[in-house]
């Protein structure tokens, strides 16, 4: 229930023009003050609980997306923000761009706009806060489960 | 009595330090997120709730612990410990000098939970850790010297019952004090080794490698830490309670303006404007004061 209230974003911008980078980093400023809900920028996937990527995927980003993606600690939840990451938008048929950022990692909300504006990307995170928080839930039980199967495994003396 | 006056002359050892480790994060985590606040306003945001720095640790108690080698928890875990210890030793009213080693050891767990980890962020942030270490020890450890000088104790209790006010004595030695606590509250412009305003050229330097319930502790070690800071302002108005509170928030205020109107300083002008302040201010106060004071 915290997830939602302390959300600390990692941005990353995979192949874009930079325009969309700029709005995210616009929506920090004290124009919108994305702080009042909690939100700092961490620019560090250990800390991040909000993946913000924007632009489309190409073979030499996709490794670093996925990089960042695995770094992150559980739970955490993914925001494609401009068309371009959504789609891949108008260089979605060019033959170095693989599309999307869900050709590379699972995404959960999509902020189409070309450039997305800060009001609608404030809207797509606070919209990945509900799935946050439904992944909070879902990773508490994994990790009660998790123990339990260890404790299992230790009374049989099975994990080594 | 004010609640100060009766707190020092509690009897009981035991209730006196579990009030300061149950109190001493709340109202350290209290402090920050006022602090944030005020500098959002500071800023002209609105800024996040007051509870804030509440939320975002019992968040990171939810979060999944990743793990690169089982030496860097450990490390965190005594900073952690030293620092509580650090805190009681001077809360306990014990011996100031015993707070300053203490404080130290806690400050090298913290460098060493830094150098234990293979990100060379974190390699950067501990080195600077360091240096901010080599900067403020001197001037910390002559705050003990100045006070003993002028009380004839370094018992934090009998300084604290001291009836004239110290910063009369010691003028020198609080500005040299305030110095060496920006860097300790890790403000702007000392904010070298683990800032979050410094992503881009360190990501989050010390704690980079840090997560979930480490980071926490880590927090809440620092708020420990920021209420045992605030406490060593306390002793240098402690000959009336109420003088003592608003001097600390005063100063604490003052902090956060400093940290909103500066830029980051490189190492080298924090290693060398921080052992000029000391030389200036508090090696030249404590040899005034020695001639002063002489039979």
């Amino acid at each position: 229930m915290f997830l939602r209230k302390s959300p600390w974003i990692i941005h990353y911008d995979a192949t874009s023009c930079n325009g969309c980078d700029i709005e995210v980093v616009a929506s920090l400023t004290p124009l919108y003050d994305l702080e009042r809900f909690g939100i700092i920028n961490m620019g560090n996937p250990k800390h991040a609980d909000i993946f913000v990527v924007t632009g489309s995927v190409n073979p030499s980003s996709s490794a670093v997306v996925r990089n960042i993606y695995d770094q992150m600690p559980n739970p955490k939840v993914v925001v494609a923000v401009g068309i371009c990451a959504t789609s891949g938008g108008i260089f979605r048929e060019c033959y170095n761009v693989l599309g999307g950022i869900d050709k590379v990692i699972p995404v959960d909300v999509y902020v189409p706009g070309c450039a997305a504006r800060p009001e609608s990307i404030i809207d797509g995170i606070v919209k990945a806060l509900d799935i946050l928080e439904q992944r909070s839930r879902e990773f508490k039980k994994l990790r009660v489960e998790s123990q339990r199967q260890e404790k299992k495994l230790r009374r049989y003396r099975l994990n080594d | 009595m004010t609640p100060i006056d009766y707190y020092i002359h509690l009897d009981n050892i035991h209730l006196k330090a579990a009030i300061y480790i149950v109190l001493a994060p709340l109202l350290g985590g209290l402090l920050a997120g006022i602090d944030r606040k005020l500098s959002a306003r500071m800023q002209g945001r609105i800024g996040p709730p007051i509870l804030q720095p509440f939320y975002d640790v019992l968040k990171l108690f939810q979060k999944e612990k990743i793990i690169v080698n089982k030496f860097q928890n450990f490390n965190v875990i005594l900073f952690f410990v030293f620092m509580i210890f650090t805190g009681s030793l001077f809360f306990l009213g014990g011996d100031l000098l015993l707070v300053i080693f203490a404080l130290t050891l806690a400050g090298v767990f913290f460098a060493l939970a830094g150098f234990s980890v293979n990100s060379p962020y974190c390699h950067l942030g501990a080195e600077r850790e360091l240096i901010q270490m080599m900067s403020y020890d001197p001037m910390i450890i002559l705050v003990a010297v100045g006070m003993y000088l002028v009380t004839g104790t370094f018992r934090v209790d009998a300084i604290a019952l001291y009836d004239k006010p110290l910063i009369l004595f010691l003028p020198g030695v609080f500005l040299g004090y305030l110095h060496v606590l920006t860097i300790k509250l890790r403000k702007s412009p000392f904010d070298l080794s683990m800032s979050a305003h410094a992503h881009q050229e360190l990501v989050s330097g010390l704690k980079t490698e840090f997560s979930g319930t480490t980071l926490a502790m880590i927090e809440i070690g620092h708020w420990y830490e920021n209420v045992l800071l605030l406490g060593i302002i306390y002793l240098f108005f402690s000959f009336n309670s109420a003088v003592g509170v608003a001097a600390m928030l005063l100063l604490y205020f003052l902090e956060i303006v400093i940290d909103n109107t500066n830029a980051r300083f490189k190492w080298e002008l924090t290693f060398k404007s921080t052992w000029v302040v000391t030389a200036l201010f508090g090696a030249a106060n404590i040899i005034i004061l020695y001639f002063a004071i002489r039979p």
